[in-house]
């Protein structure tokens, strides 16, 4: 009876080992893939940053760590003795950026309060065509917009630029805010009517600030979308207008027929840093937004 | 915005939600429907009009443009052609590879012309978007997999493919432009020697090596919030029934997560057909790289209306192609945006 007895506690014991080996190695592979992951992900970015940082003379340097380390590529990157104006595209950006998300979140609001909240026919047609107009290819409307800009003088102005890059930062906006609406407490505004508070009140102290975080992470994604842009720009923008994309793809050099990457590297830093920043920061609500659309 | 927003008595019924959805339809519903249809019609109005303007419009134009002839002299012929109305000849100078000659008929369009390039680039816009989408799938089904275990730095990946994802696609092309130069790290870290934007093939793959690195992050963060939407309890009750790894992740994860996955996979391929900025930064479309949106790009200033016939067959491909999906492939991405689906959880 007892060897019995032992017998199956050490049968117990060496499952637990090969069970517990069996996770130790599991758990092994979690982190060699997470690493590679990181590896996949990061590596070229890394290297974009390196070359920023390295002479010009060193451009091929193929050492792993920073070597050669210095700035002058991004004097190089503002320099505008080449035809580039890195500087006045930067601010283009900006300012195409924040008139596209500013227009497209105070006409969007609206549009995602209603199908997130109110009951009506034909929604799933106004859904369906706001998501066709967010999948619409860029190249459809440049062919039409070309000809119409060209007759009525708007090639290289802003407008031009900001008008067709709200075809698609509008549906982007509009669908993004409706899953984040429908996601919110409603009922909260009802229980503040019943403790007393006015209609305003309600909206102002309960709703604004539930809705104020989905709102500000829709502007980041629209924001982003828009910074993005480059089929449109490329081809009805003007040295003065275009955004950073444009200059980033037209960068010249000293030299015609040499691609001057470190400065190009450095100038892409100066793109991406921001953004790297801005998203890291807001992860989690990035990444809620992103993938709003497609489940839930 | 108060004042819109406000529960007028109009508005008020919606207060419930989604309760809506279930409730037995009663005597007052369909009223409730119609105030609030009302109500939606003022609240949709701006972005609709908005819409309309600046994508219907252009639309409309592009196809009644595509139907007249180009003023100027004609590229192929070097004579002075009038415009006006031309029936389906743009669209012949593309689907059938045919240009005017200078007898005033058709020819088959000269090598090296755009009109002979159509085929080539559908093939290879096809190409690009069947590889890249595959590969992006299965890495991201694998990015997501490992990324929905719990494991210490979890938030650091999370965080990590983001990166590619943030970065704009004119600069990730720059960037790989520059990876795969001939001096570059990828020919010393695999100790090739291939120029890699030189020749049809390496062109094609550094194209998707680039475009499978931006956007593979996406695809992995849908479907994670895909796989993220399965309950614990169900792999646990199927652990307990005995059923192996594979087969839980065959009958549990990919049937729970198809609904994400199509739906990946849809934006993605979308996505894809319309690909332009890698290619065009990455080789200027050389070398067989030339997708339908770069011969659109090439042709706009060679004749809006030719341009605007290719781009508005780019437009019914791509249309096309949804309508497939979702049709036949129950990408049902409206379903699952109205929250119809959620009642039937």
């Amino acid at each position: 009876m007892t060897t019995a007895a032992t017998e199956l506690r050490a049968q117990q014991d060496r499952g637990r080992k090969v069970a517990q080996n069996r996770e130790k190695w599991a758990q092994g592979r979690t982190y060699i893939s997470a690493l590679v992951i990181l590896v996949w992900c990061l590596a070229p970015a890394y290297w974009m940053v390196v070359t920023a940082f390295r002479d010009v003379g060193f451009t091929y340097d193929t050492s792993i760590l920073p070597t050669h380390v210095t700035l002058d590529n991004f004097n190089t990157a503002f320099d505008e003795s080449f035809g580039n104006h890195f500087r006045q595209a930067l601010i283009n950006s900006v300012f195409i950026g924040v008139v596209v998300t500013v227009v497209s979140l105070l006409i969007g609001v609206f549009a995602a309060y209603a199908l997130a909240r109110l009951n009506f026919r034909f929604k799933f047609l106004v859904l369906g065509f706001i998501l066709g107009a967010s999948m619409f290819p860029g190249v459809a409307l440049i062919t039409p917009l070309f000809q119409l800009f060209t007759n009525i003088g708007w090639m290289g102005t802003y407008q031009a630029l900001i008008i067709p890059n709200i075809s698609f930062v509008l549906p982007l906006t509009v669908y993004t805010m409706t899953s984040f609406f429908r996601e919110m407490p409603w009922e909260l505004e009802e229980s503040a009517r019943v403790d007393g508070c006015t209609q305003g009140q309600a909206f102002r102290k309960v709703i604004m600030p539930l809705a104020a975080p989905a709102i500000f992470t829709t502007a980041i994604l629209a924001f982003i979308s828009s910074w993005n842009e480059f089929l449109i720009a490329s081809q009805l923008s003007s040295d003065a207008t275009q955004p950073v994309t444009v200059a980033i793809a037209s960068f010249a050099g000293a030299q015609p027929n040499q691609i001057p990457y470190t400065a190009i590297m450095a100038a892409g830093t100066i793109v991406t840093i921001p953004l790297v920043i801005l998203v890291l920061v807001f992860q989690r609500k990035i990444v809620a937004g992103l993938t709003a659309g497609a489940v839930k | 915005m108060a004042t819109e927003l406000g529960p007028t008595p109009v508005k008020k019924p919606a207060s419930g939600g989604t309760e809506l959805h279930h409730a037995p339809k009663g005597v007052g519903e369909d009223n409730v429907i119609a105030s609030q249809g009302r109500w939606a019609s003022w609240l949709l109005a701006p972005t609709i009009i908005a819409l309309a303007v600046v994508i219907v419009y252009p639309i409309i134009s592009a196809i009644v443009m595509s139907f007249q002839a180009d003023a100027g002299l004609d590229p192929a012929t070097g004579l002075f052609t009038e415009g006006g109305p031309a029936g389906f000849s743009n669209y012949v100078n593309w689907l059938a590879q045919q240009c005017t000659s200078p007898d005033g008929g058709t020819v088959a369009c000269p090598p090296g012309t755009l009109g002979s390039q159509f085929w080539s680039a559908t093939a290879t816009t096809f190409f690009f978007t069947v590889v890249t989408v595959a590969l992006e799938t299965v890495l991201g089904f694998w990015m997501a997999m490992i990324m929905a275990r719990t494991f210490k730095g979890r938030s650091l990946v999370r965080a990590a493919v983001l990166v590619p994802w943030a970065i704009p696609t004119a600069v990730t092309a720059k960037l790989w432009l520059f990876i795969f130069a001939f001096e570059g790290i990828a020919n010393k870290l695999f100790n090739t020697t291939i120029l890699w934007t030189g020749s049809e093939w390496p062109a094609k793959w550094a194209v998707i090596i680039a475009d499978v690195w931006k956007t593979t992050p996406f695809m992995a963060l849908l479907i994670l919030a895909g796989l993220q939407m399965i309950p614990a309890e169900v792999y646990e009750a199927a652990k307990v029934d005995g059923a192996s790894a594979w087969q839980r992740f065959r009958m549990i994860t990919l049937p729970l997560v198809k609904p994400a996955l199509m739906v990946a996979i849809l934006f993605r391929t979308l996505d894809a057909l319309r690909m332009f900025d890698l290619p065009y930064i990455l080789t200027g479309g050389a070398n067989n790289t030339t997708t339908l949106s770069i011969l659109v790009i090439s042709q706009i200033r060679q004749g809006f209306n030719v341009a605007a016939a290719l781009s508005t067959i780019t437009f019914i491909i791509i249309f096309l192609v949804a309508f497939i999906f979702v049709r036949f492939l129950g990408a049902n991405v409206v379903e699952q945006q109205t929250g119809a689906s959620k009642g039937k959880k």
